[in-house]
C-alpha cells in the first residue's frame, strides 16, 4: 500500500495524543499527577494539539476535505465514520475535563467521571482508527487481530513517553513515569515483534489462479497490461519496498520507537533527575520518528490482493 | 436513505449517422450531439459493417476529434526540412503557391508530378485527379499494405481477401484465419468469431503469435514466419493424395481441364492450348476430341497427356497441379522442420478440411441458374472458409503463399458456395479486372491527361509501363521489370527513387495521410536522408518541393514545404464508393458516406475541396466546364453527387435518377446525399436470394453485375489455377518475344512467375546468414490503435504509451533475459534498442512488437518525454527498401517479385541484452511543433455536459 | 448509505465469456466515453499528452498467459465492478456516498457526497474503483444506471455501453438474480463462476470459462485421410491412384 504521508501522520500523531491524553485523565483522577494548572494547560493543549493536527493532517488525504463532516454518518458500519465521530465525541468530556483541571486545579467525582468518559472514548478511537485497517480483509498483513492491539499499544507507549516529558518537566515524574514508559514500550514493542513474526510467517491467501477465477490450468502470468503507465489502483495499492529495504526500516523503527527510548528511560532512572528532562526529550524525538518509520512499514509492507491482477503471483 | 438519481437522463441534443474513420473499417456511426459537441459515439445497428458494435478505437473518437495535435492553418515551411519551422498562410496563398508549382509542371512534363496517397480514402477521386493532371506517378498504399492479396486473389478467381470477400460466416463449419492480427474488417471478424466459437465451429489460427484472435481459437499453429506457403502445399498434398478435392467444381468452374502446352524451349511452352477463335482447348472424353474448354456439353479431361493437331503435346492445366503438388517435396513429413509444425498436425487438419467440407456439406434449397442457363434447385455448399491478411502478404513469396491458399480453397470447392468464402459485390471481377494501367511513354504528354487511370492490371509483358530501353515510365517503377504486377504501384520506393532521380527526378512530391517519414517507412533513418538530401551543385532539395496533406502534426509534416491541413473525419464530407474501396457485404453491394457533424473551429478544409479546387485551378478536364468554370463549386459534396465516370455511374450507386428511383445506373439525382443521410449514411443492396452464391457463374448475377457496370462481360468468370500471364513473363525471360527483360533481371522472373504456385524461403532469409541473424522479427497492429494516428489519442495512449517486444519465454531463458531486460536488436541495417517483455505464445524463433506505437519527439503534441518517444521503438528502422548485395552487385527491392509487395515481415534478427538504460535507440533530433494549441494538463472531457443538466 | 440492502429486488449485472474475448478494449473506451459524460461525469485523465498519462477508467481489459509451452493459453481479463452482494467497499464507506441500491443491487457512488477518502477502493479486491485526481471522488463502473432505464434511449439501447459496443459478444447484461433470465442460464450452461470466491463479497457478475481448445493437447483426433506414400502400398502408387480416380467423366 502506498504509504501517504498524511495518513502516518494522522495514525501516529493522534495515536500520541490519545495515549497522553489517556495516562493524563487516569493518573489526574487517581491523584498520581498533581492536577496542577500548568500541567494541565500544557498537557491537555499537547493530547489535543496531537489529535487534533493528526485528524486535520487525515483531511489532507480527501479529495473533499470541505465535506468531511459527512464522514460522521455511517457509524453503523463504517469504522472510519466511528473512527470520526469518537474522535469527536472524546473532545467533549476530554474538554470538560481539561477545563476542570485548569480552572479548578482538582478533579473530583464530577472529574473522575468525566476522565473516565475520556479515557474509553480514546481508546475506542484508537480501536477505531486501527479497525480501519484491520477490517480489510483485502490487505492480509492488517486483516489480523493483532493490529488493533498494536495501535493501541503504540498510542499509549507513545503516550508515556510524553507524559514522562511533561511530568518531569514540571518535576513531578520520577521512575514511575520512565517505568511506566518503559513497560508500555516494551509490551508495544512485543506486540509490534509478534505482528512482525505473524506477517512473516502468514501464508499467502490468494493466487493469480484464484483471482481470475481459473485453476488448474496453471500459472498466470500478466503478458499485456491494461494500460501501459500505473493507474490508481497500482500507485495507491501498488506500493512495493523491497525485502532488504523493509529489513533495514524494521531494525531502525525497532531501534527509534523502543530501544532508544527505553534506554533513554532506564538512564532516567539510573542517572537521576538532573539527566531525566534530557533523556526523555531524547526519548520523546527518539520514539517519534520510529513510530513514523513504523507507521510507514505498516502500509508499505501491506500487500492489497488486487495486485493480482498486475501481475503479483500471490498476495 | 438511498439517493434519488435520475436514470433517465437526457443523451443528446441530436444524434446524427455518419461512417467512421478511426480505421478503414468504415462501420456506421452515430454521433451523439449536446451543445454542438461530441458526447458519445456508438455503432448504427442498421448498419451492415458493424450492426450496432463498435470497437475500441471508434468510441475514443471524441480524442481523435479533439485533439491537440490537428492543423490549425495552412503552413508554409521556413527552416529547413525536417526542422518543423513553419510560417502560417492563408488558403489563398497556399492554393496559388500549389497551382503555380503544379501548373508549371503540367506544362512541360506532367511525369514529374509523384502523387501518392496513403490511407485509403477516395482513391477514386486521387486517381482520376491523377490522370487527369496526366501524371502515371499516382498510387495509394496498397503497394505496402497487402497488394500481395489483392493480386493474387484477383488474377486467381477475381476476387479477394482483404474488403474483397468475407466468409459465409452464418454457414461456414471451419474457419481458418491466416496471419492476421486485426484487419480492414475489425468488427466483422470480431462478431463473427463470437458466434463461431458460440456454434461449435472450429476456428484455427496460423500465426507464429498468439493473441487477440488466436487467444480465443480452438487450435493455434505456431508457424514460423514465412513458411505458410509450405504448409498449405502440405495439406495440398494431403488432400491429393486421399483424393478429397471436389474434381465436379474444379471441371466446372476453374480451368483444371484447359491444356497447356508442353513445349519445352518454345515460345508457346506452358501458353493454353487455343482454337482459332483464340478459345482454350480441352479434351472431350466423351466424344474423344479437342473441345472448346467453355463449352458446356463437354466431359473434360483433368489428367492425361494429348497431343495437338501439330504434334505439340498438352495436358490439363489440372494434370500440372496433381504432378507438383503429390510431389514428395510437399509430403507433412518433409515440410514439419522448416514451417515448425509437426507432420501429424498437419495431416489432421488436412483430414478436418475434408471432413467439414466433404461430411458437412451444406444445401441451400434456393433456385439457380447456372453462366450456361441450366437450373438448379439447390445450393451446396462445401463449409470451409478462410480469411489471410499481412502475415501471408508482407513477405517476398507472399503472392504465391496466397495464390496457395485460394488454390486449397478452390481444390475444396469452397469459394462463393454456402459456407465458403464469398466475394463481396463488385467482386467478382473478370481475371484480372478489364483495366490496363496507363502512363506508357507516348501516353505521358504536356497539358495532356493520361488515357485511363495510372493503375490497373497487366496481362502480359506487352502491359508494362517501360520505355523501349526497359527504363520504368513510373517514378516507383511499378509495372517494370522489378515489379511486373504491380497491381498497387509501390508507395515505399517513391521517395527513394524520386531523391536518387532513378529513373528519374520529380519537380513534387504530393502527398496525402502517409506517415512516410516514420511508420510507413522501410528503414526511417534512410529516408529522412532522401527528404532533406540536397544537390551539392545547386544546393536545392533533391526532391524540390513537397506538398503534404494532414490533419495532424505528424512526423511527415515537418518534411513538407507546403502543409495543407485536413478536417478531421467527423467535419467532411466524405464517399465510401463502390467504385473504390466499398462497404459491401456478400449478401449484397453497399456504399456510404460521411457527413460534416461537427463544423470544424480552425482554418482547415476537407483535402477533397482542396483537390478538387486545384483541379479547376489547373483547368484539369472533368474539373471544369465548358466556361472553364469550376465544374463542383459546391465542393465535395457537389463531386459526390454529380460526377458521372460513366454515363449514369457516379460515386453513390443509390437513389438515382432524377427521382431517385434507380440503383446502379442513373441519372444524378440532386437529393441523393439527403437520402444517404435519412438511411443512416450507408446504402445496402440485397441481392435476391438466388444471386447469392456462386456469382462468377450465376447467370442472374452476372447479367445484373453486368447491367450496372461491375463488370464488363456477362461470361462466366473461370478460376485460373494455372495463371497463363505469369507464365508469359516467364516465357520473356526465356528469351521469347520482343519486350525483353534485363539481364539482371531474366533469372528471378523466370524463377519466380512461376504459373502454378510454390513456395520459396523469403529473400532475406536466403540472402543473410542464419547463424548471424537466427530470429524473425515482425510486427502486429493493436487492436486499439491505428497505425500512428492513435498514439495523439488521450484515451487509447493511456492503453499503450510503450511497446516492448515480445520473445519467447523459453527463448529468452536461453538467451540469459529476463522480462523487462533492455536489449539491442540487430538486423542486417544497423540496430534498435528496446525493452524486451517473455511470452509463451510466441514461435520460438520469433521476436514480435505492436506496430506504429512509437513517435518522434516533439509530435502529435505529445511531451517529449512520453513513453512513446523515450521507450517506444519501430522495426521500421531496420526493414530496407533493398535487399543486401546480391552477387553482380545488384540489390533487388526487398519485397515481392510479382507485385513489388512491401517485404516488411521478412526482417531478420539476433537480440543481445543491452547496457542498462531505459531509453529506446536511435533516437531522432526532436521535432518543433508548429502554431498547435498547448496541450492541457488535465482533461474533464464531459464536465461541460454535467453542468448543462439541471 | 452505506449498510447494505437486506435483499435486492433484482441483481442486475453482466456476465462475461472469456471464451471469446479478443481483449479489443471496446468495451473500455465505450465505458469511458459513455461515462465521462454521464453519471459520474466526468472521468478526469492526469498528464494526458505527458509522460505519465493516467486518468479514471471503470473497465479495464487485461491480458494473461496461463500455464507453460504446448498447453499455454492466452486469456483477455476484463475486469469492472462486479455489483457484489456483499462488498465491504460499501460498508467502509464513512459518508455513505457508497451505496448498493436495493432496487436493482447496482453499487453506486454518490459524487456529491463522496469525500475521496478512498476508503472503499482499499476493500474492494478486484481493482473495481478508481479515484478521480481531479474531481477528488471515487469512480466506478455504474452499471450504466443512466441507461439501462433511460427512456430517451431505443429500447434495445437500454443496456450499458460496454455490451452495446463488444464486437465479439463477450458481455451479456442481465438479472442474475432471475433464474430464467439468458445470462443466469448462460451461467448455467457454461460453469459460470465468481472471481475471489473464498473472500464473501458474493458478485453478482459472473465470468464464463473458456471453452477446452481443440488441439492435438486436448484430444483433437479425426482419423488421418487414407494416404500411401507412392510405391508403398501394392503395384499402385498412391499418385498413380489419384490420377485414375481424377481420370473419371466429368459433366461441365
Ligand atoms: N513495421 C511495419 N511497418 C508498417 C506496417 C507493418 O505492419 N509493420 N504496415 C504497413 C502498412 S500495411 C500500412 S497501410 C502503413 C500505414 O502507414 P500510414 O499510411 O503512414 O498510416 P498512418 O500512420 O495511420 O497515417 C498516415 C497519416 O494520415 C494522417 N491522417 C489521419 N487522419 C487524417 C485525415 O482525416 N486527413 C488527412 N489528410 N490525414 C489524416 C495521420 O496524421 C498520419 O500522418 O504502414 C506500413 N508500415
Ligand atoms: N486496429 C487496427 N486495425 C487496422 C490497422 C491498424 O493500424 N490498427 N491497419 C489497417 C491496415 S492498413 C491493414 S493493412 C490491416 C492489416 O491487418 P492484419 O493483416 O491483421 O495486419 P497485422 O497486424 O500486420 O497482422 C499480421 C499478422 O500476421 C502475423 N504474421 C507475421 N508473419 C506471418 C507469417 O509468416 N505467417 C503467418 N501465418 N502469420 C504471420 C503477425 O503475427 C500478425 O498477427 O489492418 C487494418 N486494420
Ligand atoms: S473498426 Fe474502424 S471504422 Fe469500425 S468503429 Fe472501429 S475504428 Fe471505427
Ligand atoms: S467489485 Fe469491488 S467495488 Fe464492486 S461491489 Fe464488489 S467490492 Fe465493491
Ligand atoms: S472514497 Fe467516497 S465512496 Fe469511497 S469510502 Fe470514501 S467517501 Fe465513500
Ligand atoms: S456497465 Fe457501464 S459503467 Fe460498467 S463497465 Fe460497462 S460501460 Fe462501464
Ligand atoms: S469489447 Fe468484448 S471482446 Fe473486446 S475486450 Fe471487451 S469484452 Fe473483450
Ligand atoms: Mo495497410
Amino acid at each position: 500500500m502506498h504509504p501517504a504521508y498524511s495518513v502516518i501522520l494522522f495514525t501516529t500523531a493522534s495515536g500520541a495524543g490519545y495515549g497522553l491524553l489517556i495516562w493524563l485523565a487516569l493518573f489526574g483522577a487517581l491523584g498520581v499527577m498533581p492536577t496542577e494548572r500548568w500541567i494541565g494547560a500544557i498537557g491537555f493543549s499537547l493530547s489535543f494539539g496531537l489529535i487534533t493536527a493528526g485528524l486535520f493532517s487525515s483531511t489532507y488525504h480527501l479529495g473533499h476535505p470541505e465535506r468531511a463532516w459527512r464522514a460522521f454518518s455511517q457509524w453503523r458500519s463504517s469504522w472510519l465514520s466511528r473512527e470520526g465521530v469518537l474522535a469527536v465525541a472524546t473532545y467533549v468530556p476530554a474538554g470538560l475535563l481539561a477545563l476542570i483541571w485548569i480552572i479548578t486545579e482538582k478533579l473530583g467525582a464530577m472529574g473522575a467521571w468525566l476522565a473516565l468518559a475520556t479515557i474509553i472514548l480514546a481508546l475506542a478511537t484508537v480501536y477505531c482508527t486501527a479497525m480501519i485497517y484491520a477490517s480489510l480483509k483485502t490487505i492480509r498483513q492488517w486483516n489480523i487481530g493483532l493490529v488493533p492491539l498494536v495501535y493501541v499499544a503504540l498510542a499509549l507507549a507513545t503516550g508515556s513517553v510524553l507524559l514522562n516529558v511533561l511530568a518531569r518537566a514540571f518535576g513531578h515524574g520520577g521512575d514511575w513515569s520512565s517505568w511506566l514508559a518503559i513497560l508500555m514500550l516494551a509490551l508495544a514493542f512485543a506486540l509490534k515483534a509478534m505482528y512482525w513474526m505473524t506477517i512473516d510467517r502468514q501464508q499467502s491467501k490468494y493466487t493469480a489462479e484464484d483471482a481470475i477465477g481459473l485453476k488448474g490450468l496453471g500459472m498466470v502470468r500478466a503478458i499485456e497490461p491494461a494500460h501501459s503507465q500505473p493507474n490508481f489502483v497500482m500507485r495507491e495499492m501498488g506500493y512495493r519496498v523491497a525485502r532488504r529495504h523493509s529489513e533495514r526500516l524494521r531494525r531502525n523503527a525497532i531501534a527509534l520507537a523502543f530501544v532508544i527510548p527505553i534506554a533513554c528511560c532506564l538512564a532516567e532512572i539510573l542517572l537521576g533527575p538532573s539527566f531525566g528532562i534530557v533523556a526523555a526529550v531524547i526519548a520523546t524525538n527518539s520514539a517519534a520518528i520510529g513510530v513514523v518509520v513504523e507507521r510507514w512499514l505498516f502500509f508499505a509492507e501491506a500487500e492489497h490482493v488486487v495486485m493480482l491482477y498486475y501481475g503479483a503471483e500471490r498476495a | 436513505m438511498q439517493p434519488k438519481i435520475d436514470t433517465s437522463p437526457k443523451v443528446a441534443d441530436d444524434i446524427k449517422t455518419t461512417t467512421c474513420y478511426m480505421c478503414a473499417c468504415r462501420c456506421g456511426i452515430r454521433v451523439y450531439l449536446q451543445n454542438g459537441e461530441v458526447r458519445y459515439i456508438d455503432g448504427n445497428r442498421d448498419h451492415p459493417v458493424n450492426k450496432g458494435v463498435i470497437c475500441g478505437k471508434g468510441s475514443a473518437g471524441i480524442m481523435q476529434h479533439t485533439s491537440p495535435a490537428r492543423l490549425r492553418a495552412p503552413l508554409l515551411r521556413v527552416g529547413e526540412r525536417g526542422s518543423g519551422e513553419f510560417r502560417e498562410i492563408s488558403w489563398t496563398e497556399a492554393l496559388d503557391l500549389a497551382t503555380s508549382w503544379l501548373g508549371e509542371i503540367r506544362r512541360t512534363d506532367p511525369k514529374k508530378l509523384a502523387f501518392f496517397t496513403g490511407r485509403d480514402q477516395s482513391q477514386a477521386l486521387t486517381g482520376w485527379w491523377a490522370s487527369q493532371f496526366g501524371t502515371p506517378n499516382f498510387a495509394a498504399h496498397g503497394g505496402f499494405c497487402s497488394v500481395n492479396m489483392a493480386a493474387a486473389g484477383l488474377y486467381t478467381f477475381g476476387g479477394s481477401f482483404w474488403e474483397f470477400g468475407e466468409p459465409d460466416w452464418e454457414r461456414t463449419e471451419y474457419f481458418m484465419l491466416w496471419g492476421v492480427a486485426e484487419d480492414h474488417a475489425s468488427n466483422p471478424i470480431k462478431s463473427a468469431l463470437g458466434k463461431l466459437k458460440s456454434r461449435g465451429v472450429k476456428v484455427v489460427v496460423v500465426n507464429p503469435v498468439r493473441t487477440g484472435y488466436g487467444a480465443i481459437a480452438d487450435e493455434w499453429i505456431g508457424i514460423r514466419p514465412g513458411t505458410d506457403g509450405l504448409f498449405v502445399a502440405a495439406l495440398i498434398h494431403e488432400l491429393l493424395t486421399s483424393q478429397k478435392i471436389d474434381l465436379d467444381y474444379l471441371a466446372r468452374y476453374t480451368n483444371a481441364h484447359w491444356l497447356v502446352i508442353q513445349n519445352p524451349g518454345a515460345h508457346d511452352d506452358g501458353l493454353f492450348a487455343r482454337d482459332d477463335d483464340g478459345q482454350p482447348l480441352a479434351w472431350d472424353k466423351g466424344s474423344g476430341e479437342f473441345a472448346s474448354a467453355k463449352s458446356i456439353d463437354i466431359a473434360p479431361a483433368l489428367v492425361g497427356a494429348f497431343t495437338l493437331d501439330n504434334g505439340r503435346k498438352a495436358v490439363p492445366a489440372f494434370q500440372l497441379v496433381a504432378d507438383r503438388y503429390l510431389s514428395l517435396d510437399y509430403a507433412p513429413d518433409r515440410v514439419a522442420d522448416e514451417t515448425g509444425i509437426p507432420a501429424a498436425t498437419v495431416r489432421r487438419i488436412a483430414a478436418e478440411l475434408a471432413e467439414a467440407a466433404f461430411d458437412k456439406e451444406v444445401t441451400l434449397d434456393v433456385p439457380w441458374t447456372d453462366w450456361a442457363g441450366r437450373a438448379h434447385d439447390q445450393m451446396i455448399g462445401r463449409p470451409v472458409s478462410m480469411h489471410a491478411m499481412r502475415g501471408i502478404s508482407a513477405h517476398s513469396n507472399g503472392f504465391h503463399t496466397c495464390r496457395l491458399i485460394h488454390l486449397l480453397q478452390i481444390l475444396l470447392g469452397s469459394i462463393d458456395c454456402p459456407g465458403g468464402f464469398r466475394y463481396k459485390p463488385p467482386f467478382p471481377k473478370l481475371i484480372p479486372p478489364h483495366v490496363k494501367p496507363t502512363g506508357k511513354p507516348g501516353e505521358v504528354k504536356p497539358d495532356t491527361p493520361l488515357p485511363g487511370p495510372p493503375l490497373g492490371f497487366i496481362e502480359g509483358p506487352e502491359d508494362l509501363l517501360i520505355d523501349d530501353q526497359g527504363v520504368p515510365t513510373r517514378i516507383d517503377k511499378a509495372y517494370s521489370w522489378d515489379a511486373p504486377m504491380a497491381a498497387h504501384g509501390l508507395m515505399h520506393m517513391v521517395i527513394t527513387n524520386a531523391a536518387l532521380g532513378d529513373p528519374y527526378p520529380v519537380d513534387v512530391l504530393f502527398m496525402y495521410m502517409a506517415n512516410m517519414s516514420w511508420n510507413s517507412s522501410m528503414n526511417v533513418p534512410a529516408v529522412l536522408g532522401h527528404l532533406t538530401d540536397k544537390d551539392p551543385k545547386t544546393d536545392e532539395y533533391k526532391i524540390p518541393k513537397i506538398i503534404y496533406s494532414d490533419a495532424y502534426y505528424s512526423e511527415m509534416v515537418a518534411y513538407a514545404d507546403l502543409v495543407l491541413p485536413d478536417t478531421t473525419y467527423l467535419e467532411r464530407w466524405d464517399c465510401v464508393s463502390l467504385l473504390d474501396r466499398p462497404v459491401s457485404q456478400a449478401d449484397g453491394p453497399a456504399d456510404a458516406i460521411r457527413q460534416p457533424v461537427v463544423a470544424p473551429d480552425r482554418d482547415v478544409r476537407p483535402f477533397q475541396d482542396v483537390l478538387l479546387d486545384l483541379g479547376a485551378r489547373l483547368a484539369l478536364p472533368g474539373f471544369v466546364d465548358d466556361a472553364g468554370d469550376p465544374r463542383y463549386p459546391g465542393g465535395y459534396s457537389d463531386y459526390i453527387v454529380n460526377h458521372e465516370r460513366a454515363p449514369g455511374i457516379g460515386p453513390l450507386a443509390a437513389w438515382r435518377g432524377t427521382d431517385g428511383g434507380e440503383y446502379g445506373r442513373g441519372a444524378p439525382n440532386k437529393n441523393q446525399l439527403e437520402r444517404y443521410i435519412e438511411n443512416g449514411c450507408f446504402h445496402y443492396h440485397e441481392l435476391p436470394e438466388n444471386m447469392r452464391f456462386y456469382k462468377h457463374a450465376n447467370r442472374d448475377y452476372l447479367d445484373w453485375a453486368k447491367g450496372i457496370g461491375f463488370i464488363g462481360s456477362s461470361e462466366p468468370i473461370v478460376f485460373q489455377l494455372y495463371s497463363e500471364t505469369l507464365q508469359k513473363f516467364r516465357l520473356a525471360a526465356c528469351g521469347h518475344g520482343t519486350i525483353q527483360p534485363p539481364d539482371t533481371h531474366r533469372e528471378r522472373i523466370e524463377t519466380y512467375f512461376d504459373p502454378l504456385p510454390f513456395w520459396y524461403a523469403p529473400f532475406e532469409e536466403s540472402a543473410l546468414d542464419g547463424s548471424e541473424f537466427p530470429l524473425h522479427a515482425i510486427t502486429q497492429r493493436p487492436m486499439h490503435m491505428y497505425h500512428s494516428w492513435g498514439s495523439q489519442n488521450a484515451w487509447l495512449r493511456q492503453i499503450t504509451a510503450q511497446n516492448k517486444l515480445y520473445i519467447n519465454r523459453q527463448k529468452a531463458h536461453e538467451l540469459g533475459l529476463a522480462d523487462d531486460d533492455w536489449v539491442w536488436i540487430t538486423g542486417h541495417l544497423g540496430r534498435v534498442r528496446a525493452q524486451i517483455s517473455l511470452m509463451d505464445g510466441t514461435n520460438e524463433h520469433t521476436v514480435w512488437t505492436w506496430n506504429a506505437i512509437a513517435k518522434r519527439k516533439g509530435t502529435w503534441s505529445l511531451d517529449k518525454d512520453a513513453p512513446e518517444a523515450t521507450k517506444g521503438f519501430l522495426l521500421n528502422h531496420l526493414i530496407g527498401e533493398l535487399l543486401p548485395e546480391r552477387a553482380g552487385g545488384y540489390r533487388y527491392s526487398n519485397s515481392d517479385p510479382i507485385t513489388g509487395q512491401a517485404a516488411w515481415f521478412d526482417l531478420r534478427v539476433r537480440i543481445e541484452k543491452a547496457e542498462a538504460g531505459d531509453e529506446s535507440r536511435p533516437q531522432f533530433e526532436p521535432l518543433s511543433a508548429p502554431h498547435l494549441v498547448d496541450p492541457p494538463d488535465e482533461l474533464e472531457y464531459g464536465l461541460q455536459f454535467r453542468e448543462a443538466r439541471p | 448509505m452505506t449498510t447494505l440492502p437486506q435483499t435486492t429486488e433484482k441483481k442486475l449485472g453482466l456476465v462475461i465469456d472469456l471464451d471469446i474475448c479478443v481483449g479489443c478494449q471496446a468495451c473500455v473506451t465505450s465505458c469511458k466515453e459513455w461515462n465521462t459524460s454521464g453519471y459520474s461525469a466526468p472521468l478526469s485523465d492526469q498528464d494526458p499528452y505527458g509522460s505519465d498519462p493516467h486518468g479514471a477508467w471503470l473497465n479495464r481489459v487485461h491480458g494473461y498467459e496461463i500455464g507453460d509451452g504446448e498447453t499455454s493459453l492466452t486469456l483477455h481479463f476484463p475486469r469492472s465492478c462486479l455489483h457484489c452482494e456483499a462488498p465491504d467497499c460499501v460498508t467502509v464507506c464513512p459518508t455513505g456516498a457508497s451505496y448498493k441500491r436495493a432496487e436493482d443491487g447496482i453499487v453506486l457512488v454518490d459524487p456529491d457526497t463522496c469525500i475521496g477518502c478512498k476508503l472503499c477502493s482499499w476493500a474492494c479486491p478486484y481493482g473495481a474503483r478508481e479515484y478521480d485526481y481531479a474531481q477528488g471522488v471515487m469512480k466506478k463502473c455504474t452499471l450504466c444506471v443512466d441507461r439501462i432505464y433511460n427512456e430517451n434511449l431505443d429500447e434495445e439501447d437500454r443496456v450499458p455501453a460496454c455490451v452495446r459496443a463488444c464486437p465479439t459478444g463477450a458481455r451479456a447484461f442481465g438479472d442474475l438474480g432471475d433464474p430464467d433470465s439468458a445470462v443466469s442460464k448462460s451461467v448455467n450452461d457454461r460453469g459460470g463462476f465468481d472471481l475471489l470466491a473464498d473472500f464473501g463479497y458474493k458478485p453478482v457478475n459472473k465470468y464464463l470459462p473458456p471453452r477446452p481448445r481443440r488441439d492435438s493437447n486436448n484430444g483433437a483426433n479425426t482419423p488421418f485421410l487414407e494416404s500411401t506414400a507412392p510405391g508403398a502400398n501394392g503395384a499402385q502408387s498412391a499418385t498413380d491412384r489419384f490420377f485414375a480416380w481424377a481420370d473419371r467423366m466429368l459433366a461441365r
